[in-house]
């Protein structure tokens, strides 16, 4: 079962994914036409698994980690079949660094070198499937992926290139709880939802909710150490944007390229079906080597939608019984089988990283009854609900702050009390009972209009629309604002509040609610968005608006 | 070529033939009927017995006595520059009483991948002289936008419209349609055809038309050819190609008819479970290569059956397209043309073909205040049903007036109407200047100087 085979006389790579008697089902990861009965078909006894080592970084692979890149030079601008190109160069030398000396001990998962291969170094470890020993040789200097590099006195000789199975989870020594977040520099996402590093998120939405745009946006800002992006069943287009982009973005941090910490898988939605299957693990199995080199790496899975069509038209092939909707019964196992791979873990080697995993989902018709929705929604605990509701009037990031709910707000509390201000968390809940009220009130306003509330209501109406149209929205296309600092959003929400305290304030010492929501200082606040150096900026606006309702105040 | 005379069944467009020798998957196979005339079909299911063989066209008159050659390669066809002004069958046979193609070269119709790698992104502003496209949900070279309308809208007039208007300000290369129709009437092909020999555009296209009356399998390849004569224009001869499939709902229904008679296992609605895979295998061939000159641009017409943009087709083609262009029923009763609602109208590629240097730097602000505008105009509608006009705010009124005039003056358009891109914008400034300033948060205070009329007018 799932050993890789060559079908036919043009080589075609396929995987057998059942045997039923004398017969073997395979499916194949390239265009299957003109292959007729008759042709040959040779097993090579080796899993589904992918090449792992330096030179992964900067990469951009097909569903089965052939480098696009590679097959562009051996077959030109369309993918035609029956090439093969490995996952790694296996001629290109690294200069490899020891960091273990002979007689000491390595053990499974040990660190024995590194590679400093962009500003990122790759860590070499002994492959977890070794049995490990005492360092009996080690060397120094330009070596490929295929020499040894290391031999151990258990007789096993580690290379810098590890092969590992994409369907089999690579071995860690325990599983952490996830509470430290991963901050994004989206205000909804770190502000109202966050996602530990190790989490799971789901975001689902319907077309043209700007799901892949959130998506590339968390990609670009959140602050994981690596990057890896699945466009599973993505449009081709869109893959070149993110190709064509990242090496031109830098990265906050460290201001480099972003594309020098990204592995990019594309399987595009024309390309073979099976292998959009196979890329979702090809991707995560990546994930995994970094995590145990101790880094934190985000994954992104745009969309798994497309991966569990892929399982229902393999399936559907096969003809197996159809679950739900036509899409098979092990569905929701294989996705929580997936998202059971994230995680903040001890690596074999005792250090720590993580694997946080975001799927994007995308319901037929945006309805979030159907299987896939369903099952992902019972195994994530970061829900990001898109609403085309929201898009339609351009309101981005268009998450639904009313359905969307993190199940990490507990563990994160305290990070946030240490990390941005003990004042956040309350900050948070205050503006989540604004929104909330709000909701309750529009649904009176639909009825009667909004002259009809009472006073403290209309002020109400009033913050949460500057905490709708300042804090949530945020323009991914604008530079400065793309991406928001935890303290940069500390300060936007606080003015915020300053202004519904200073509002409610004077509203009890009787101005006129029409007065209040009339106010110039607080019309500057939405430009602080789009500002640099904001801090004189807000500063002056706060003040202004302290001036203002003291004018207020007099004047009664 | 060995001709076997052993068709042991036959099921709607399908045949089943016993054979001896290996057949390949997917290879073109022509059947012999006892009168002579040949048909084309195609390998769908081979085992060591029984081959089940796609016909294109009508299966009537095939019977046992038929013969069936399997040809051994896969469906290509030929291709030529000499294609530019010709009128083909859905099956790419002359329509039009010419000669046949003369091959250039013969292409598989089903067309290989473009290599993520090997694409270069979009960014060509295409115009086409309407507003709602242009400012609100602007087409770019290379994108697929298709246009997702219901039955009796006029989605034929905005096609033939952009078609008609569509170009690149300030570029003079060399442009080519291809326009392949999918179980059209003949009154319809009559429009279309009328207008393109009305603007001379037939020089520089090719047409596909597979007629309501004809073999609904047919539909199956006629826009794998279209796609593949566009992709030689563009990527071989170097044409920018607008490529305008009609209608897709058709070409569904006959993947439906197929996957019926294989009796698969059916999807959604019926609908067979590898559609989406299908449609993208179309949809996808379009775009740009690095280092090639030419592009594919696509435009594809759906009707969406009951208007109801949650069924599976237009919902599949939303996931695939760049973005979509509905066409509304409302709109059209109230007598707008064109009738396209941008609300939940939308361009993915839009931001890469816009702003400075491409268009004008206030394109996207603007283009966002009045979808804002827009949305929350259309919203208070629901409420003055309810509470009457009076019971509004001052910001609301002007923000229900607002919509009127959105709907009025920068949707509505005559049909020969090409605004510059320049003329949408303004208009869009005019709209949104009957908003009061403080009104106008999405868009930055420089721009409100540099554009808003109020300070326009002064300078002048």
């Amino acid at each position: 079962m799932y050993d890789v085979v060559q079908v036919g006389d043009e080589q075609l790579m396929g995987e057998v994914i059942r045997i039923e008697g004398d017969k073997t089902i395979i499916q194949v990861y390239e265009n299957t036409s003109g292959i007729r009965p008759g042709e040959p078909v040779s097993n090579t006894g080796l899993s589904l698994a992918v090449e792992l080592g330096p030179g992964l970084l900067t990469s951009i692979y097909d569903g089965i980690q052939r480098p696009l890149e590679v097959l562009v030079d051996k077959m030109g601008n369309f993918i035609e079949r029956g090439v093969t190109a490995p996952g790694l160069s296996h001629d290109k030398k690294w200069d490899f660094k020891p960091l273990v000396k002979a007689g000491d001990e390595a053990a499974p998962g040990a660190i024995i070198g590194e590679v400093q291969e962009t500003n990122i170094v790759t860590r070499i470890m002994v492959p977890p499937n070794f049995r490990g020993g005492v360092v009996r040789e080690i060397k120094s200097g330009a070596f490929t992926v295929d020499e040894v590099v290391c031999t151990l006195d258990s007789g096993e000789d580690v290379k810098m290139m590890q092969v590992w199975p994409v369907r089999v989870p690579r071995p860690v020594t325990e599983k952490m709880n996830p509470d430290i977040p991963l901050v994004t520099g989206q205000r909804i996402l770190d502000g109202l939802f966050p996602v530990a590093k190790g989490g799971t998120a789901a975001i689902p939405g319907p077309f043209g909710s700007g799901k892949t745009v959130t998506q590339q946006a968390l990609a670009k800002w959140s602050d994981a150490q690596i990057v890896v992006y699945i466009g599973c069943g993505e449009r081709g287009n869109e893959m070149t944007e993110v190709l064509t982009e990242f090496p031109e973005l830098e990265d906050p941090k460290s201001g480099k390229p972003l594309m020098e910490r990204t592995v990019l898988i594309a399987n595009t939605s024309n390309m073979p079906v099976a292998a959009r299957e196979a890329s979702v693990y090809t991707g995560i199995t990546i994930a995994e080597y970094f995590r145990d080199m101790g880094y934190d790496v985000s994954l992104m899975a745009d969309s798994t939608s497309r991966w569990a069509e892929a399982m229902r038209e393999i399936s559907s092939r096969l003809e197996e019984m159809p679950g739900e909707e036509g899409y098979p019964a092990y569905l929701a196992a294989r996705l929580s089988e997936f998202y059971e791979r994230a995680g903040r873990v001890e690596t074999l080697n005792g250090d720590s990283g993580s694997v946080t995993v975001i799927g994007a989902v995308s319901p037929p018709g945006g309805d979030f009854s159907e299987p896939v929705t369903q099952n992902t929604l019972r195994i994530v605990k970061c829900f990001w609900a898109l609403d085309a509701k929201l898009s339609q009037r351009r309101h981005f990031p268009a998450i639904n702050w009313l359905n969307s709910y993190s199940l990490y707000l507990d563990t994160l509390s305290k990070w946030y009390d240490e990390n941005v201000s003990p004042e956040w968390n309350g900050l948070r809940t205050w503006a989540m009972e604004i929104l909330q009220k709000e909701a309750e009130l529009q649904e009176i306003v639909q009825l009667v209009g909004s002259d009809a509330l009472p006073d403290e209501e209309q002020v109400t109406i009033e913050v949460a629309r500057m905490l709708r149209e300042i804090f949530l929205q945020q323009n991914a296309f604008d530079p400065i604002d793309t991406y928001c600092s935890m303290e940069k959003q500390f300060d936007i929400m606080l003015a915020i509040k300053l202004y519904a305290d200073l509002a409610y304030a004077a509203l009890r010492a009787g101005v006129a609610p029409g007065r209040i929501v009339t106010i110039t200082a607080k019309n500057d606040l939405p430009q602080i968005k789009f500002t640099q150096d904001y801090k004189a900026d807000i500063e002056a606006i706060n003040k202004a608006m302290e001036a203002e309702f003291a004018k207020l105040r007099e004047a009664l | 070529m060995k001709e076997y005379r052993t068709i042991n069944k036959i099921a709607g467009p399908l045949v089943f033939v016993e054979k001896t020798e290996p057949v390949g998957y997917e290879e073109l196979v022509n059947i012999v009927q006892s009168d002579g005339t040949v048909k084309r079909g195609q390998v769908l299911d081979t085992s060591d017995e029984i081959v089940v063989v796609q016909v294109f066209e009508s299966t009537a008159g095939i019977g046992r006595d038929s013969g069936v050659r399997f040809t051994g390669e896969t469906i290509k066809m030929p291709v030529s520059k000499d294609m530019l002004g010709r009128i083909l069958s859905g099956s790419g046979k002359p329509k039009d009483g010419g000669p046949e193609i003369v091959a250039e070269k013969r292409l598989d119709i089903g067309g290989a991948a473009i290599n993520p790698y090997a694409r270069q992104s979009p960014e060509d502003f295409i115009q086409t002289g309407i507003s709602t496209i242009d400012a609100t949900n602007t087409l770019v070279r290379g994108q697929k936008l298709p246009i997702f309308s219901g039955s009796g809208l006029p989605h034929n007039e905005i096609a033939l419209q952009i078609a008609r208007q569509a170009k690149v300000p300030g570029s003079t290369e060399e442009f080519a349609v291809v326009f392949a129709a999918m179980g059209i009437t003949k009154e319809e092909e009559n429009q279309f055809m009328a207008d393109f020999e009305r603007t001379g555009a037939l020089e520089h296209a090719v047409v596909f038309l597979n007629l309501a009356d004809d073999p609904a399998v047919e539909r199956i390849i006629t826009p794998r050819l279209a796609l593949t004569t566009a992709e030689y224009l563009a990527f071989e001869l170097g044409y920018h190609v607008l490529v305008i499939l009609t209608d897709m709902t058709n070409y569904c229904e006959a993947l439906r008819q197929i996957g019926a008679a294989r009796e698969e296992v059916p999807g959604r609605r019926g609908y067979p479970g590898y559609m989406y895979t299908d449609l993208a295998s179309l949809y996808e061939r379009a775009g740009l290569i690095k280092g090639e000159k030419g592009s594919v641009t696509q435009l594809s017409i759906l009707t969406m059956p009951g208007d109801d943009i949650t069924h599976p087709i237009p919902d599949l083609s939303g996931y695939i397209t760049e973005g979509q262009i509905v066409v509304n029923r409302d709109l059209h009763r109230k007598g707008i043309y064109p009738p396209i609602n941008v609300l939940p109208s939308l361009s993915r590629l839009m931001n890469a073909g816009i702003g400075e240097g491409k268009t004008r730097e206030d394109h996207k602000k603007v283009s966002d205040q009045m979808y804002a505008g827009y949305a929350e105009g259309n919203d208070l509608r629901g409420l003055v049903a309810i509470v009457g006009k009076d019971a509004l705010s001052e910001r609301d009124q002007l923000l229900l007036e607002f919509a009127d005039l959105f709907e009025n003056r920068f949707v509505r358009q005559g049909h020969d109407e090409d605004r510059s891109i320049e003329e949408s914008l303004d208009l869009g400034w005019e709209l949104l200047s009957t908003l009061p300033e403080e009104l106008l948060v999405r868009i930055d205070r420089d721009l409100i100087r540099k554009f808003h009329p109020k300070y326009r007018s002064k300078e002048a």
